[in-house]
């Protein structure tokens, strides 16, 4: 018997090994890694030196350049996020009210954006609000304008380029919530006597906070997490958290900080999926994903 | 006879029931377990036996005359494939080279002495054969020396090709005399705020900083002057662009109407028919190109790729495709017609009248300007 029962607890862990294996060695381990960079020294030439300094985590915790743009990083992911949600969840409703065909049509166009490239679909923007983009060239046609207005980089085009960048995934996660919903509740609460509106609020929103809720913490996380976006659509000074990742280690062959950086990053967007958790469970990012 | 034969004999036996499926798993294990056993010393074996070699550089219209001119018939003429990958700048490349194999990356056209500086000092530079690369003695004797003086002696390059990075204008906006009379200033002006562009390189900014400031670049004595250059271009500037592909885009756009530009880029915006003025401010950036050979490159196969694209005839081509000139000297090659006609062409072949960023000056300011540079990029 004992035997069974030791093979029983054993199963599940025999299962997910592969998957643990997996995880240990393309995150576990790399973090790892990166954790090690960070108490080393960059020499004089760029290289590194093995060490075990805070040199550069006292860098990067005391000045106030790096606070700032992590300030920045969060400020432009936190509007990004809000503007998704605006935008998205009524498309998730109309798409989850839809019926048959209709619907399956209005997913497929859902998912058309991830196939074309990130880049591709950033730069697109280019074409469409240059000077002698698509907008410009419509407004100067009939006369609106007398010469093109100056609409690329800056802030607000790089939270254009992230809006479009991570609107399926808001509208994925809470189209699930939204279509998760016993529709028996909201006729529930008319026949209580609660008109459309009323049961919205008090029935059907409140059901899709957890979509609604997922589909913000990977909008946020994604948002504050990227680069490219910033150095396409962004103006000199509208740089981002991961920029300078990117430029400790490329530009500056800093590692030892790109590694500081890098952490500081996880760490915060840690500590937002952590407090997502806490209340809601990753559960449903799960399924708006999957 | 080869693996695959041994295989497909050993298949046909088991097929005809000549053997039985335990021996027949049992043989390919164990021929499996000798391969893994033999493979580093087959690898150094087949070192000499080389099929392609790895070369990377800048990407669009330069990797595309390196493609078309250079590659594609030495491929013909010996049966080695030149591979080809791209990097947006020298850094990010030397990022990737820092964490690759040995012999996983070959050649790389790197621009500057202080690029090769930074390549040697690190480790990555070999010891290239100069007596395997015949067509050396074609090239500009001073391009060569200061390779040499930086390596020992040593050779881990053959230089390639020289350009400027000048000012780049819209001549619709910005006639040729006002050109002229503002210099490096004119990306200071007030007047063209929000239509003014610059290079996201930390050297090309303080570059031109120290002109925009009268200080001779390979010795700036104030630096925040430098700094404060910096910060007003930035103020003024509608985007800091990062490819040559961007700039082009960028310039033909009408986005921005005046940068600084690299020559050949601009040449080929005014192929093109854009009307795009060039103008090497006095001190203006000028640079020298190379092949540079990464260690660990299967040497042989290499020098012979090297002799090859230094040939005059695969040079000038090559040249006149990506449009700058060639590290042949003139006045040893006749380099035809569209050569001379190039921005940043020297006929003399002395290069008296450029300005190259001395390495030793650069690389020794390197990570204090470039962290500085970070930061002012961003509003600081």
């Amino acid at each position: 018997m004992a035997t069974i029962e030791e093979s029983e607890k054993r199963a599940p862990w025999v299962l997910l090994s592969p998957a643990l294996v997996t995880i240990a060695l393309l995150l576990v381990v790399p973090v790892m890694f990166i954790v090690v960079y960070s108490f080393w020294l960059r020499t004089s030439v760029g290289g590194v030196e093995p060490a075990f300094s805070l040199a550069n985590w006292r860098e990067a915790l005391t000045d106030r350049f790096y606070l700032d743009i992590l300030i920045s990083t969060v400020r432009i992911a936190a509007i990004t996020t809000i503007v998704c949600a605006l935008v998205g969840y009524p498309v998730a409703y109309f798409v989850a009210r839809a019926k048959g065909v209709n619907r399956g049509f209005l997913l497929l166009l859902l998912m058309l954006p991830f196939w074309v490239s990130y880049i591709i679909r950033t730069m697109s923007w280019i074409n469409i609000l240059g000077v002698s983009g698509a907008v410009n060239s419509l407004l100067l046609s009939i006369g609106l304008i007398d010469e093109p207005v100056q609409m690329l980089y800056n802030e607000a085009t790089v939270i254009l380029g992230l809006v479009h960048f991570l609107l399926p995934f808001m509208i994925l996660n809470t189209y699930v919530s939204l279509d998760g919903i016993d529709r028996a509740l909201e006729d529930a609460a008319n026949s209580l006597g609660a008109n459309p509106m009323q049961t919205f609020w008090e029935v059907t929103l409140p059901l899709s906070v957890p979509g609604l809720a997922a589909g913000s913490v990977l909008c946020f996380v994604l948002g504050a997490g990227t680069y490219i976006t910033p150095i396409v659509l962004g103006g000199p000074t509208d740089a981002m958290f991961a920029n300078l990742v990117f430029e400790a280690i490329i530009t500056q062959l800093d590692w030892p900080l790109g590694a500081v950086l890098s952490l500081m990053l996880l760490v915060v967007l840690g500590a937002v999926v952590l407090v997502y958790n806490r209340f809601m469970g990753l559960g449903h990012i799960a399924k708006g994903i999957g | 006879m080869d693996d695959t034969k041994r295989y497909e004999r050993l298949r046909e036996m088991f097929g005809n029931g000549d053997i039985g499926r335990r021996k027949f798993l049992g043989l390919l294990g164990a021929a499996g377990a000798a391969y893994g056993v033999q493979m580093p010393f087959g690898n150094m074996a087949f070192a000499q036996d080389v099929s392609e070699v790895r070369f990377d550089g800048w990407g669009g219209v330069v990797s595309e005359a390196f493609r078309e001119k250079a590659f594609d018939p030495y491929t013909k003429k010996t049966g080695i494939e030149v591979v080809d990958g791209t990097f947006g700048s020298g850094d990010e490349y030397l990022a990737r080279v820092k964490t690759a194999q040995e012999g996983e990356y070959n050649i790389a056209h790197l621009s500057g002495v202080f690029d090769y500086a930074r390549y040697h000092n690190l480790g990555f530079s070999t010891s290239l054969n100069t007596d395997n690369i015949p067509n050396l003695d074609l090239v500009i004797p001073k391009l060569v020396d200061v390779f040499r003086a930086v390596s020992g002696d040593q050779l881990s390059c053959v230089p390639y090709d020289y350009g400027t990075t000048g000012l780049a204008y819209n001549r619709k906006y910005i006639s040729d005399e006002e050109m002229k009379e503002q210099g490096a200033r004119i990306l200071l002006n007030e007047k063209y705020k929000g239509k003014i562009g610059g290079w996201s390189d930390w050297r090309t900014r303080i570059w031109y900083g120290a002109l925009q400031t009268d200080q001779d670049p390979n010795n700036i004595q104030d630096m925040d002057a430098v700094w404060d250059a910096i910060r007003t271009h930035r103020d003024l500037a509608l985007k800091y662009w990062g490819s040559g592909a961007e700039l082009m885009s960028l310039l033909a756009e009408e986005e921005i109407y005046v940068t600084e530009g690299w020559s050949g880029r601009i040449y080929a915006l005014q192929e093109q028919g854009h009307d795009i003025g060039y103008y090497d401010p006095p001190n203006g950036f000028g640079w020298q190109e190379c092949l540079f050979v990464i260690k660990g490159s299967p040497l042989g196969a290499v020098e012979e790729l090297l002799n090859f694209m230094l040939a005059p005839e695969t040079s000038i081509a090559v040249a006149e495709a990506q449009n700058y000139p060639p590290a042949l000297d003139p006045s040893k090659v006749d380099l035809g017609s569209k050569i001379p006609k190039l921005p940043a062409f020297d006929p003399t072949g002395t290069l008296d009248g450029l300005t190259f960023a001395n390495p030793d000056y650069w690389n020794g300011n390197e990570a204090e300007w470039s962290k500085m540079f970070g930061r002012v990029q961003k509003g600081y």
